[in-house]
């Protein structure tokens, strides 16, 4: 036997543990990538072998949330994908601003850029008071950092060309103070937008909204889990209502597929039918 | 030990887009493994390179999507900003982690997890390139049982990477540019029992 086939087993064992102590589930996330990421916690912990971490992690909660933040992936940026949101600040915007006020969630947004990105844009097109976001998280470490809303000074020029090339109409310096190497983002950006913890493997649905985002999050769970998180996303969302997914995630070959239409082909903007 | 090669993985940098013309061109159509490419690439890239490697090149060659089938014939490229996985159950995987050797995708990322998943059924490939991204992965697939070929440096337009795997693990074939395709149909075709010791024999 390989010795690859006992840390399999030994993930396997893991991730049971971690599910019957605490109730997180990750079993249905895609092997390799949470491998490496198993690995690379594994490293740093100090333990020689998952079966040796096992005792401690199921006794120690804070070994846990170590291993919790670990698992969880959370880099993101503002305007990430910017033509994507030029897409949706041209081709979905013009159909919320029908309605007097749109309920918004980003499902997986991590330490908050992507919810930052959507409040700057729906309040440079006019919308400012018609919305309101839930941004959701299943790690709670980086939905306190989305609620503090500061951000490395040095990322700044990054995300102010990834502004600039969605379509920001106003200078992205605008929405922050430099203080040292922080910039701290504008308190209006926050005002609606509530952070909450939410697990898309367990968790249930928010109701009626307008739009949700759910962008690279996905990819981190084999099939079954994709469903489910679709199937939650569907009994969230008006009919008429807007799914995103991230550049690399499609409904193409989903049972669920049949029920949207795609707005902006390459970019996942999908529009769930009427009826 | 018997061995029966089950995918090609393969690693460029620097010189990138020549060299895959180079490789992919001189396999055929029926060409009976797998391929899964790593080529550094820049965040903004737009999926223009699978299309105009598949325009002309036997193969079929396609920007990898999640959850793509690992089908033999085809050949699978690494979408820009993202990194290839492969899954035990023959699927394809991306992920949005952080950089790896200083890259997304990175060619470690997509050897290790091949080296994981197929074991001595891999053959790794490192071609051109001015970093170090892929010497780790490559060791890893020779830790494993795999083949490893590199491209000889002083063919390669950027000589650092292959270099730098060469310095990394014992490697079983140094190959130009122009014998590389060759050199993997008849790897692919000795698909029954080959005895472990004739491994790194170029017969
Ligand atoms: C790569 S980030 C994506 C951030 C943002 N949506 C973007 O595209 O820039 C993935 C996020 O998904 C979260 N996540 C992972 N598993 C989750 C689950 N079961 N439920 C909710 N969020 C989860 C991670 O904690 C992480 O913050």
């Amino acid at each position: 036997m390989q010795i690859d086939d006992v840390e399999d087993v030994e993930i396997r064992l893991l991730l049971e543990g971690v599910q019957r102590i605490y109730g997180y589930d990750f079993r249905d996330y895609a092997d390799a990538s949470i491998k490496r990421r198993l690995n690379h916690w594994l490293a740093e912990s100090g333990f020689d072998t998952f079966s040796q971490a096992q005792s401690q992690l199921l006794r120690d909660r804070s070994v846990f949330e170590s291993l919790l933040r670990g698992i969880t992936v959370n880099v993101t940026e503002m305007f990430r994908d910017p033509t994507f949101f030029r897409a949706v600040r041209e081709q979905v915007v013009p159909f919320l601003k029908t309605y007097p006020f749109v309920k918004i969630w980003h499902a997986g947004c991590a330490t908050g850029e992507e919810a930052y990105s959507m409040a700057i844009l729906l309040n440079e097109e006019g919308m400012a008071g018609r919305y309101r976001m839930y941004a959701t998280d299943i790690n709670e470490a980086v939905l306190q950092k989305a609620g503090e809303g500061v951000m490395p000074i040095t990322e700044m020029q990054r995300f102010t060309r990834n502004y600039q090339k969605s379509g920001g109409r106003a200078s992205f310096a605008d929405y922050y103070t430099a203080r040292y190497d922080r910039a701290i983002l504008s308190p209006a950006l926050k005002k609606h937008i509530v952070f909450a913890p939410h697990n898309l493997a367990t968790d249930g649905e928010f109701g009626e909204m307008n739009l949700v985002l759910c962008r690279n999050v996905m990819i981190y769970f084999k099939p079954a889990l994709k469903e489910r998180c679709l199937r939650l996303f569907d009994s969230s969302l008006l009919p008429g209502g807007f799914l995103c997914l991230g550049l690399k995630e499609s409904l193409e070959r989903r049972k669920m597929g049949e029920r949207y239409e795609e707005l902006a082909a390459p970019l996942r903007i999908y529009r769930k039918r009427y009826g | 030990m018997a061995r029966t090669f089950q995918a090609v993985v393969v690693g460029v940098s620097t010189g990138g887009v020549h060299a895959l013309q180079k490789l992919l061109g001189g396999l055929p159509a029926a060409f009976p493994l797998p391929i899964l490419i790593v080529q550094h690439i820049g965040a903004d890239a737009d999926g223009g390179l699978a299309k105009l490697l598949d325009e002309r090149c036997p193969l079929r060659v396609k920007e990898a999507d999640e959850q793509d089938e690992i089908l033999p014939g085809t050949a699978y490229l690494a979408p820009p900003n993202y990194h290839l996985l492969v899954e035990r159950e023959g699927f394809l995987s991306l992920s949005a982690d952080p950089y790896v050797s200083f890259a997304r995708p990175s060619v470690d990322v997509l050897f290790e997890s091949a080296a994981a998943v197929f074991g001595p059924g891999l053959i790794g490939v490192v071609l051109t390139g001015a970093n170090f991204d892929g010497s780790r992965g490559l060791k890893t697939i020779k830790n494993k049982g795999g083949v490893a070929i590199v491209q000889d440096p002083a063919d390669a337009e950027a000589p650092q990477m292959p270099q730098a795997a060469i310095a990394a693990t014992g490697v079983d074939y140094v190959v130009a540019l122009d014998g590389i395709a060759t050199l993997l149909q008849k790897l692919a075709a000795r698909r029954n029992t080959i005895p472990h010791d004739e491994k790194g024999r170029d017969d």
